[in-house]
């Protein structure tokens, strides 16, 4: 690197710096609330944010998506965190196993599964047992994810064995496929088939064979603002929240 | 069966037009300042270096002719060249770095390293055929380079700079051994070189190149006694004298004797400087000078603000001085004068 | 100047010594032989020296091109072939998708003549991670070869040598130092190649499931074997980096003392 360029390194550092101390003080005096939401609440709560927002002028949202386990393991190492909502009750007991909690576990939302597949359904797929076709690309969340393990449920509850191309590690990993006309299906939330809009089709899984999830949602026990932590809590369980989570897919609990 | 070359080429700022022909046997040095387009004129005929116009035609077949696309690649031009700095391969031994050619050649591997050895034992580097060149003296290393150059059997050998890698304390011998080796490649040998020490101890004739031009060619001795131009006075106008030396005087072929300050018995050649040539018209008495000797001038040339007379005699010599003693003097053709010049001011050199 | 130096080995010795303290040491040995991460191990030196090798053979005339000839264009090609240092890798697995994908610009005539699709392969993979991996050695090499003097070269072309023969026989020699070293940079970063293989190749064990991405899955459900897996690819990163670095710099002493 040329010496020539450090000065500039160095201002674009402090400035950087300088804003995020900004932010810093600023969150101070607003009393504002980070949530840690599992992935697949993304443009759900993003929304929901804004409505609470609007709703409360006088607190901020700010929202850290990731996998729900990778949420758990950022926890447990101490990340600031008021509120935590999972995408199933298993990762929801690890942080109350470890007593990370204030509240208790509320149901905010439940979401199922559907068979994803590309733009006007090319490949004519029409029921769980289309998947076995050798022909077809299928691709499935591992089962270490929570999408992977309600996909080997239901393939199990239907006596359906396939050979998926791929074991993705999210369940976008398996959207992105179909809609990049790699994959022919997949399995997924039916959310995830919402939120890829006209660019994927949804085929919807029997009822009986069908696995839904729970999203709990908690207070955390490190909460620096649990007063506006409970409120934002409260808007996502009251009619204007549910409507928007609705409006993404999601079940009511 | 010639080199016959016309090259005009632009490689960066400078603008190269130069013409000339080199019979076989002969060795013509072109002898310049740095940046005068020496090496460039070695890189065109080595094809390293296209021509934009000209033509350079090697033993009757045309390797570059912008004019009618022919090209010939330097792999397949019958040429041989040693670099400035030797550019032996670093990782290969003597003897790999003589056969190198010959393999390129496809020659096959026991037949290129007889071939390479038999270089090698020629230029008297059998010692150190297993050496890396990184382990090889400045002269040993230049050899080595004579030997690659020459195991492929070129028709045309091009030496860069051969002697300006060399410290000052080996230059004279390996000069001398150069000479020697040179003796026995009977092909066409062009040499570049910004001394004119090396042109006169190795060429057969001389071109003084300036700002990518041929400004003057001819033997040494012509370009010497008859300089076209105050740059190439000053840069070959010395006065080169032949003999041997023996107990502190060198004796040429015409009996001449020139006192030396310093120097090792044998046959060796003295350079005196023009300008370090003391004119007079009596003999000097009262001179620290024991060199003096009668002569007659037979030729004045005046460039710029200096006068050069040619004075022959027992030593044949060419002087330079100013406008001004020239006119106290009052000097003209056919004058007896004596020429003088201090012991100290002569520099020499072993044949 | 000694100071920040330890301030920089420890910043990148505390991670790796978090891991260490963290390893579950009692069950290292069932996790590591365990008959998935074999696989998975198996699986990324396999793609990873294909990898290794594909930069090379393609890298070094990329090279090569980009030091020694003038084109126009030619700073806007390098910065195009180093382009995927800086991409996210994720962006450049979908990229991939787009050129080679079943629906992408060269991949659908794949796909329709052949009825080749090339995501979800080994070969995928091997893509991948050659998309990622090529620039660190075009870069080191290219940089070796301005630094190179072209005089040897020159003269092995006036020994008859034709351009290939020269530089396989003096340059290449010349420059080996700086090619183990893009080699092995290269190669690191294949082996830890993670974001474009997921997009571009997906993951399945056996087939297009590396190391990272068992590691990755693996810390789902499982951070203690997670953990073993990430130190198994360190440890074989460092081993080979330590043994062929010594190499590399005793071959740089031998040049420096035969120029």
């Amino acid at each position: 690197m040329r010496l020539r360029a450090l000065p500039l390194i160095v201002a674009l550092a402090l400035i950087s710096i300088t804003t995020a101390a900004c932010n810093d003080s600023s969150d101070a005096h607003s009393g504002d609330v980070v949530v840690f939401a599992a992935s697949s609440l993304t443009a759900a709560f993003t929304e929901m944010g804004t409505a609470f927002n609007a709703a409360n002028p006088d607190a901020h949202i700010t929202f850290n998506f990731a996998g729900s386990a990778d949420l758990v393991t950022q926890l447990t190492e101490g990340a600031p965190a008021d509120v935590f909502v999972s995408a199933d009750d298993s990762n929801m007991k690890k942080v109350t196993a470890a007593a990370l909690n204030a509240s208790d576990p509320v149901p905010i939302a439940k979401n199922t599964f559907a068979i994803i597949v590309g733009k006007g359904n090319p490949k004519g797929i029409t029921s769980l047992a289309d998947l076995a076709k050798s022909d077809l690309v299928v691709v499935l969340c591992a089962e270490t994810v929570p999408c992977g393990k309600g996909a080997a449920k239901i393939l199990a509850n239907a006596a359906i064995a396939i050979t998926p191309k791929s074991l993705e590690d999210k369940v976008k990993g398996v959207v992105s496929k179909v809609t990049a006309g790699e994959a022919d299906a997949g399995i997924v939330f039916v959310t995830d088939v919402k939120a890829a809009g006209d660019t994927a089709a949804g085929v919807d899984i029997p009822a009986d064979v069908n696995v839904i999830s729970n999203y709990p949602i908690v207070v955390t026990k490190e909460a620096k603002h649990a007063t506006a932590a409970q409120a934002f809590i409260d808007f996502v369980a009251s009619a204007p929240g549910q409507a928007i989570l609705a409006k993404y897919g999601f079940l009511a609990p | 069966m010639t080199l016959a070359a016309a090259i005009t080429c632009e490689v960066g700022s400078l603008q190269l037009a130069v013409e000339f022909a080199v019979q076989p046997g002969e060795l013509l040095a072109i002898l310049g300042p740095n940046g005068a387009g020496k090496t460039t004129v070695l890189r065109a005929l080595a094809g390293l270096q296209p021509i934009d116009e000209g033509r350079i035609t090697i033993d009757g077949t045309v390797v570059d002719d912008p004019a009618t696309d022919t090209f010939v690649e330097p792999a397949r031009r019958a040429t041989g060249m040693m670099f400035q700095q030797y550019a032996l391969f670093p990782h290969l031994s003597v003897l790999e770095n003589v056969a190198f050619g010959l393999r390129a050649h496809r020659v096959p591997k026991g037949e290129a390293r007889r071939r390479a050895h038999e270089w090698i034992e020629r230029v008297g580097l059998t010692d150190h055929a297993q050496h890396r060149p990184g382990e090889l003296s400045g002269g040993q290393a230049q050899r080595a380079a004579l030997a690659r150059a020459l195991a492929t059997d070129p028709r045309l050998l091009l030496l860069d700079e051969p002697l300006s890698a060399l410290d000052a304390g080996t230059r004279d011998a390996v000069r001398r051994d150069l000479r020697h080796h040179l003796a026995s490649f009977d092909g066409m040998r062009v040499m570049v070189t910004h001394d004119p020490i090396d042109a006169f101890a190795l060429a057969d004739r001389v071109a003084i190149i300036e700002a990518g031009r041929i400004v003057q060619t001819g033997t040494f001795e012509e370009v010497t006694a008859h300089p076209r131009s105050r740059y190439v006075a000053d840069l070959v106008g010395a006065n080169l004298v032949h003999g041997v030396v023996a107990a502190g005087a060198l004796t040429t072929a015409t009996g001449a004797k020139v006192v030396l300050a310093d120097a090792p018995p044998g046959p060796s050649f003295a350079v005196i400087r023009p300008h370090s040539i003391v004119v007079v018209r009596e003999s000097p008495f009262a001179s620290s000078a024991r060199n003096v000797w009668p002569g007659t001038i037979t030729e004045l040339d005046r460039l710029g603000d200096r006068v050069r007379l040619r004075v022959d005699g027992v030593l044949p010599l060419t002087a330079e001085i100013t406008v001004a003693a020239f006119e106290a003097l009052a000097l003209q053709r056919g004058d007896s004068v004596h020429t003088s010049v201090k012991a100290t001011d002569i520099e020499v050199y072993p044949a | 100047m000694l100071a920040l130096a330890i301030v920089a080995i420890s910043f990148f010795a505390l991670p790796l010594i978090g891991l260490i303290w963290r390893a579950p040491w009692s069950k290292a040995w069932t996790y590591l032989s365990d008959h998935a991460a074999l696989t998975a191990l198996r699986l990324s030196l396999h793609t990873s020296l294909w990898a290794t090798a594909l930069s090379v053979l393609f890298g070094v005339p990329l090279a090569w091109l980009l030091a020694r000839t003038q084109f126009p264009g030619r700073s806007a090609v390098r910065a195009l072939c180093t382009l995927s240092m800086v991409l996210p890798p994720v962006v450049g697995g979908v990229a991939l998708f787009f050129a080679l994908g079943r629906r992408g610009l060269v991949g659908q005539w794949l796909y329709r003549w052949f009825d080749y699709q090339l995501p979800f392969t080994t070969a995928a993979v091997v893509v991948a991670q050659t998309f990622v991996a090529m620039p660190f050695l075009v870069i080191t090499v290219e940089a070796a070869l301005r630094q190179l003097d072209t005089a040897p070269e020159d003269a092995a072309r006036t020994l008859g040598a034709s351009r290939w023969y020269g530089f396989r026989r003096v340059t290449l020699p010349a420059i080996r130092p700086a090619l183990v070293a893009g080699a092995v940079l290269s190669w690191a970063r294949a082996l830890g190649e993670f974001g474009a293989t997921i997009t571009f190749a997906g993951s399945y064990p056996g087939t297009t499931q590396t190391m990272p991405l068992a590691v990755y899955l693996a810390r789902e459900t499982n951070p203690e074997q997670a953990i073993v897996l990430s130190l198994l690819m360190i440890a074989i990163s460092f081993t080979v980096l330590v043994t062929l670095r010594d190499r590399w710099f005793g071959n740089r002493h031998d040049t420096a003392v035969l120029s």
